[in-house]
């Protein structure tokens, strides 16, 4: 068994004898990776890899295998290294060929003029894990991952287990706890005077740390590991935003951290090299090997979602899972809807919107028009906390959210869009930076009146452009750069929201509990975990099934589109249509269809004139308001 | 060793002996030139550091050579005392380890070498190149390059049917600045294996390039006095024109590519070459870089007193050098990712030529550079540092001063590519396949597409400076108004992406700052910074601007002067500047009253000046036409939208690709002119249009119109490809033009085009009824006989009682308001008095 493991614990030796066996035969670094994917593709064999996400970087040991779970958040310039060198065996005086694929730093004695040397291409990838992952889609992956042991080595797991537990609820004193065994042989054994120092001390380096170091996670208050994917093969194929689960050898050399903060400045002048980075510069390019790991990557799987309930890549079990569940879909489709009903203090109808806006996806795009997304405006929302527990009620059902308070200061102070930095020479993250499929909850009943500047301007001209084109426009200071992105925004508001939308509905309570939050959290425990998790696997599948509308259909719907226009040519509009097609899409996936059928066709006319007569009737009592 | 190898680079001891020009003149010289830190000062030190003669020139870093081999005291050096100047750029600050040919290298390796001692043919180690043949090739180039179809700027004046580069040598001469550029696309037809020895060993073949033509031009011009001995820029190398496709084969070649400067460093005085003084006995002593360091002296060698040895500053050798950034420039960029960014580094005059913001070529060579090895730690980081060391620069925006299209030279069409766009042009229906392949997801409106495509081809650009007119527009402007939904957004979104140098604003969003330019203070420098706003950004490209009605009146200003002058003036914080805004403008205008009113005029509808709407070529409407058959088209255009399979989808991208370099190629190569049918045609057109208001006692058409005509039938030709306008493009232009009055400049009470409503907001009719309202009220008041003062609203009552057609306040006051100009009454408050 142990031996098993070895291309966990050891894939250096792996890729180093692959290279010895090799003769300088360039094949060899496809069969690594052929090695790697090959037990990779093992059953369970990737869970045995420890995954960065779960795992603090302490306990994990340099140089062994890990995975990392993560969003592409910017890409550095493409670097040069010796892919295979020359040393001279101090004890042998021969000289030996090496290889430096995987490895951040060389073996001593390399001889630079070597004929024999091979310089090869490879970028950096910042990455940072995914933004907005809700708790009990970490928490998920994380249980998963319990099961893998690491068997080499006694110890690890027992501290593996010891970090979960402190995962949750306080991840700031870790680095101390770790710091612990390496100040006792200052401390003399005095265990009692360390215990009262070491508070003091935990409370002031973390947020030096920060302070020093900007991890520029898209979101405010993200945690968790930043790191440097090192990437060598297939450059081409990776794309900012990316969300990838990457295989990978971690390096944690101290001496990346040392080369970069030995600074003589009487050396600047002389040496280029080192003239040409700012300090901010460096900073953002070779933080130090403690806080920001580097990973050479060896292999990377694209998530295609971010739901740890459903099998990850798509094989067979992921088609068995999906056809055993489609039988279950329209039922788990009636307590979810029930469920949001509650939620949505008994308005059944928002409640199927917001159903249908869940389910949401941008399939494809034409020219420039993104097809299949669906902005829903939630108007008419009760004040007073409610929108904030109806967002932590869509974080329990998505994997990734994040709820951005419109208020003016918010607004006029926020990065939204991510800034291109000349100086540090790194793109600054910003809010709307975020992984494909992230529920995105603008609560704009935190809007007051008020003056927005130019900033807050920008970010409301961002939000429009993400909701209307589904894209966003990167600040590069000289020009600006269009990324598309793949976000579902959920609007929240009193009256009309001053952002466009999709889909407006008027949210009509039906029920005024005494105590909003009682009520909310009575219905939200009223829920079983086994309960909450079918929904998410519902909510996550219904949006990947295939979709198509037969010739028959188009046929029906043509001809209704000329009926209704015959009637009302005002009130019927291309727009209209559209809007239509796509509800009738999501309504048909949402019970597991995957053609539309021309009922599929009434119902989605049906809920959207109910709709449209209540978005009416709220403009007339509007009216005479004044 | 001491041998006198004599190379471009660095001070000679050789110089003086061999050139004996007048000493006068040299000092002189020398003493103007103080930005020359490494010239030859004086012979005695000179011959007192034998042991540091600079041969790296001939090798790349990790080569090594040995001076001897190289046998390059030809006499130019130092040809009538003109200085050599160090070439930094081609890194002879970094010096290769000087190695023994013969005692370090196999025997093999040094075969060609060693021949030398037969006399025979010589290379240079580590290469295949040749001096002497070397040489005399680029000579003959010199000599003998013609270039008749040439049509770069830089060769503006130049004869092309003589020797071009003797031309230049001669200017050279005459202005006195020693840098003679090469292009080496030239060099390749010359002479492809002397451009692939250049491309090759760029460090080896320039600086032999240099001897050559100094030889050659002291030879010519024996008396010309220059600051320093011509230095050889070559630009235009083909080896990679990418940033991105930059790879570890391209190490220590010469490169080209394109980028934007982003960043610029200060100026880094590097030293070359340090001066030290022993503090015991006075004895000098000078060192040369070497890879970035200065080994000091530990011991004196002329008292052996240890750690006697100080810099001198002063007497040290410094040269300029500047790090520049440069980013990839946004067209050359994958989708999805990053812009890369390359580190360059620019030497002595090239020093604070570029700025940031800048778009360039940049020729060099591409360098890689291990990282320091720390004598402290055994292990080294495996990363390598790259940049590039500049050899010339060539900013790309810089053309446009010349009014040269931008496009020329930069887009390469593949061979295959012209012929699949030619083919496409033979085509008859050519303008109906590029106008449906125009946004396919907008259903029909194939008025509007064609219209925007011809805005997409824009006319032929004319100067007409010499007669005083200045430039003639040649872009065509479009206006889209119409229903709210009406996918106006969407279609211009859609033009955005498709030309390279679109911009998009919302009129909503943008201030006339953000249109035009604003003046910065860069917080660094403290020094005042123009930043160009969106309309001098999509020079030779498109503005769209959406909600144009809900942009200020100030901000719309503006445009008054883009949209017919192309051009912008700027008088802000002291910078006083007219800049180019040779940009279409495509906007998009939402009726005023959320709805179009069909019983209104286009300017009453959209609330816009009409001097400003008068400038556009094309005011399409795009309304709801409320009709059967087009409701079923634009539904099964759309129901087919959302479920078409992927292959479809392929296809129409490949669509809009070839619509893309068809636009560009049309843009670049075609400017058409018209024949003389076709002015006939043109003629014809405008004295009908003439003819039809006339009838009605109205004007119909204004030389603006014609102006449309001719750039819509100019467009149309490019369409097909052709280089004369004919009749055809007349007659679409026409009707085209016809087809955008009939929807925009009907005069909905007449049911006729008036094109009055455009040029002065009113259309005939209305102005008539104006006076017709004026004089009935004239008539009221004067039947009423003496009443010097009456009121006003009893007046209003009066007047809306005797006449037959209903009148409205406006009409009444626009009446009252007619006889005042008349002097005939004046209205105070509510009171009107008569004169």
């Amino acid at each position: 068994m142990p031996s098993s493991h070895d291309w966990i614990n050891k894939p250096l030796g792996v890729v180093e004898a692959m290279f010895a066996q090799s003769n300088s035969n360039p094949e060899w670094e496809a069969k690594v990776l052929e090695y790697f994917k090959g037990q990779l593709r093992e059953k369970e064999s990737h869970s045995w890899v420890p995954s960065l996400n779960d795992v603090p970087l302490h306990y994990l040991k340099p140089n062994s295998l890990v995975k990392f779970r993560c969003l592409v958040q910017d890409m550095f310039d493409p670097e040069f290294y010796m892919g295979v060198y020359e040393t001279v065996d101090p004890s042998t005086k021969a000289n030996v060929l090496r290889c430096g694929k995987y490895k951040d730093v060389t073996e001593c004695g390399v001889d630079l003029n070597s004929r024999n040397t091979v310089t090869a291409e490879r970028q950096t990838f910042y990455c940072v894990p995914i933004p907005g992952e809700s708790p009990w889609a970490k928490e998920s992956y994380g249980c998963s991952s319990q099961a893998r042991v690491v068997p080499s080595t006694s110890y690890v797991p027992s501290r593996q287990k010891r970090s979960y537990e402190e995962d949750d609820d306080d991840m700031d004193t870790q680095p101390q706890k770790q710091r612990e065994p390496h100040t006792e042989p200052h401390g003399n054994g005095d265990s009692k005077r360390q215990e009262t120092e070491a508070p003091s001390s935990q409370t002031t380096a973390p947020s030096d740390c920060s302070s020093h170091l900007d991890l520029n996670f898209p979101l405010p208050g993200e945690r968790g590991p930043a790191c440097l994917v090192k990437v060598y093969e297939g450059l081409d194929s990776f794309k900012l935003n990316d969300t990838l689960e990457i295989y990978g050898i971690l390096s944690v050399n101290p001496v990346l951290t040392v080369l970069g903060e030995e600074k003589d400045p009487s050396l600047l002048l002389l040496n280029p090299t080192e003239s040409m980075e700012t300090p901010e510069e460096q900073r953002a390019h070779d933080p130090p090997a403690s806080l920001v790991p580097r990973l050479h990557m060896l292999y990377a799987r694209p998530l295609q979602h971010n739901n740890p309930l459903l099998p990850s890549a798509p094989t067979e079990d992921q088609s068995a899972f999906v056809s055993s569940f489609l039988v279950e879909m329209a039922s788990v489709r009636a307590e979810l809807l029930a469920y949001l009903t509650h939620v949505l203090l008994g308005d059944g109808l928002a409640a199927e919107y917001l159903l249908l806006h869940l389910i949401s996806n941008v399939y494809t795009r034409r020219d420039v028009l993104p097809l299949g997304k669906f902005t829903l405006n939630l108007s008419g929302c009760p004040l007073n906390s409610y929108t904030e527990r109806l967002y932590q009620i869509v974080q329990q059902l998505v994997p990734c959210s994040y709820r951005l308070s419109m208020s003016l200061h918010t607004m006029n102070s926020m990065r939204l869009v991510p800034k291109k930095d000349y100086v540090a020479n790194r793109l600054v993250s910003g809010a709307l930076q975020l992984a494909r499929n992230t529920s995105l909850f603008l609560d704009e009943t935190q809007l007051e009146q008020g003056q927005l500047d130019s900033s807050g301007v920008r970010n409301i001209t961002a939000l429009g452009n993400l909701i209307s084109w589904q894209k966003v426009d990167y600040d590069f200071s000289y020009h600006q750069m269009e990324f598309p992105c793949n976000i579902n925004v959920l609007v929240t508001s009193e009256g009309r929201s001053l952002l466009p939308s999709d889909c407006q509905v008027p949210l009509q309570p039906q029920v005024t509990p005494p105590n909003m939050e009682e009520y909310l959290t009575t219905i939200h425990m009223a829920q079983f975990t086994s309960q909450i998790n079918k929904f998410r696997v519902y909510l996550s599948l219904a949006r990947t099934l295939d979709y198509s509308i037969s010739d028959e259909v188009t046929k029906a719907v043509e001809d209704d589109f000329v009926d209704m226009r015959k009637d009302d040519p005002q009130s019927v509009t291309a727009e209209d249509l559209h809007r239509m097609l796509v509800v009738a899409r999501l309504l048909s996936l949402s019970l597991g269809q995957t053609t539309l059928s021309r009922d599929g066709w009434m119902r989605a006319k049906h809920i959207d004139m109910l709709r449209r007569s209540r978005t009416e009737q709220q403009k007339s009592l509007n009216g005479n308001e004044p | 060793m001491s041998s006198p190898t004599s190379t471009p680079v660095g001070s000679k001891p050789s110089s003086d002996g061999l050139a004996s020009p007048p000493s006068q003149r040299r000092r002189g010289q020398d003493s103007s030139n103080g930005d020359l830190p490494a010239m030859p000062t004086s012979p005695a030190t000179d011959i007192a550091s034998p042991a540091v003669h600079d041969t790296s020139l001939f090798s790349s870093p990790r080569r090594s050579v040995l001076p001897s081999e190289v046998d390059m005291s030809s006499p130019l050096i130092g040809v009538r005392g003109t200085p050599v100047r160090q070439r930094p750029d081609l890194g002879s600050a970094r010096k290769a380890p000087q190695v023994d040919l013969h005692t370090e290298l196999p025997s093999a390796d040094g075969a060609v070498a060693s021949e030398q001692a037969a006399g025979q043919k010589l290379v240079i180690w580590g290469t295949d190149v040749n001096v002497g043949t070397c040489k005399e090739k680029f000579q003959r180039f010199l000599q003998r390059f013609i270039d008749p179809t040439s049509n770069e700027d830089e060769n503006a004046g130049l004869d092309l049917n003589e020797p071009l580069y003797m031309q230049k040598l001669e200017e050279i001469s005459v202005i006195g600045e020693p840098v003679l550029n090469v292009n080496c696309s030239h060099v390749q037809s010359f002479d492809a294996d002397l451009y692939r020895q250049l491309i090759s060993y760029p460090q080896e073949v320039i600086p032999t390039f240099d001897m050559a033509v100094n030889e050659l031009f002291f030879e010519r011009f024996p008396d010309s006095i220059l600051e320093h001995q011509i230095q050889v820029r070559p630009y235009n190398a083909l080896k990679t024109r990418n940033m991105r496709s930059l790879n570890p084969e391209d190490i220590d070649q010469m490169i080209t590519i394109s980028g934007m400067v982003i960043r610029t460093s200060q100026l880094i005085p590097e030293m070359q070459e340090a001066f030290f003084q022993c503090q015991v006995c006075a004895f000098s002593t000078r060192v040369e870089v070497d890879r970035g360091r200065i080994a000091e002296p530990a011991v004196c060698r002329n008292c052996n007193t240890t750690h006697s040895l100080a810099l001198i500053h002063n007497r040290s050798a410094f040269s300029d050098k500047q790090m520049i950034k440069v980013q990839e420039s946004p067209d050359d960029m994958p989708a999805g990712q990053t812009p890369h960014t390359t580190i360059v580094y620019a030497h002595n005059d090239l020093v604070d030529k570029v700025q940031p913001g800048d778009r360039i070529n940049i020729t060099g060579i591409y360098r890689a550079v291990p990282m320091r090895e720390n004598p402290r730690q055994s292990t080294v980081k495996s990363v390598y540092k790259t940049h590039i060391d500049v050899i010339h620069f060539r900013k790309t925006d810089e053309k446009r001063l010349h009014g040269l299209d931008e496009d020329s030279d930069q887009k390469l069409f593949t061979e295959e590519r012209v012929q699949t766009l030619k083919e496409l042009a033979a085509k008859p229906d050519v303008y109906e396949r590029l106008s449906s392949a125009l946004a396919p997801s907008i259903y029909e409106q194939e008025d509007i597409k064609k219209g925007i495509l011809l805005q997409l081809f824009g006319g032929t650009r004319k100067d007409f400076s010499q007669t005083g007119r200045g430039n003639f527009r040649a872009e065509v402007n479009i206006l889209l108004c119409g229903d709210p939904g009406t996918s106006k957004s969407q279609l211009l979104q859609y033009v955005f992406n498709l030309v390279p140098r679109g911009q998009y604003t919302s009129g909503k969003g943008s201030s006339a700052v953000g249109l035009t330019a604003y003046v910065m203070k860069d917080p660094e420098t403290k020094q005042l910074v123009l930043q160009t706003g969106a309309l001098v950004l999509s020079d030779n490209g498109i503005c769209c601007i959406d909600e144009f009605d809900k942009m200020s009146d100030s901000t719309r200003s503006v445009l008054h002067e883009v949209m017919e002058q192309q051009t912008l003036s700027i008088a802000k914080a002291g910078i006083i500047c007219q800049l180019n805004a040779r940009t279409s403008v495509l906007a998009a205008a939402n009726p005023v009253e959320s709805q179009w009113n069909p019983k209104k005029t286009t300017i009453e509808n959209i609330q816009l000046p009409h001097t400003l709407l008068s400038r556009f070529d094309l005011i399409f409407l795009m309304l709801d036409p409320q009709d059967e058959a087009y409701d079923r088209r634009l539904a099964h255009h759309l129901v087919a939208l959302y479920y078409q399979s992927e292959e479809q989808i392929e296809e129409e991208f490949l669509d809009m690709a070839v619509l893309k370099d068809y636009i560009a190629y049309a843009r670049t190569y075609i400017n058409p002119r018209l024949n003389e049918e076709a002015s006939q045609a043109l003629i014809e057109a405008y004295v009908d249009m003439r003819k039809i208001g006339s009838g009605r006692g109205m004007v119909s058409a204004y030389p603006r119109q014609l102006e449309s005509l001719i750039r819509l039938a100019e467009a149309h030709a490019k369409v097909r490809f052709s280089d004369k306008v004919e009749t055809v493009d007349v007659e679409e232009a026409k009707r085209l033009h016809r087809e955008a009055l009939k929807q925009s400049a009907t005069d909905p009470r007449t049911g006729f085009v008036d094109i009055s409503i455009l040029t002065t907001g009113m259309s005939a009719t209305a102005r008539k009824r104006k006076e017709e309202v004026a004089q009935a009220l004239k008539k009221m008041i004067q039947s009423r006989g003496k009443t010097p003062a009456m009121k006003y609203q009893q007046l209003f009552d009066d007047l809306r009682g005797q006449s037959e057609a209903a009148i409205t306040k406006d009409m009444f006051e626009e009446a009252l308001r007619a006889l005042a100009d008349e002097d005939y009454l004046t209205v105070t408050g509510k009171t009107v008095r008569l004169l």
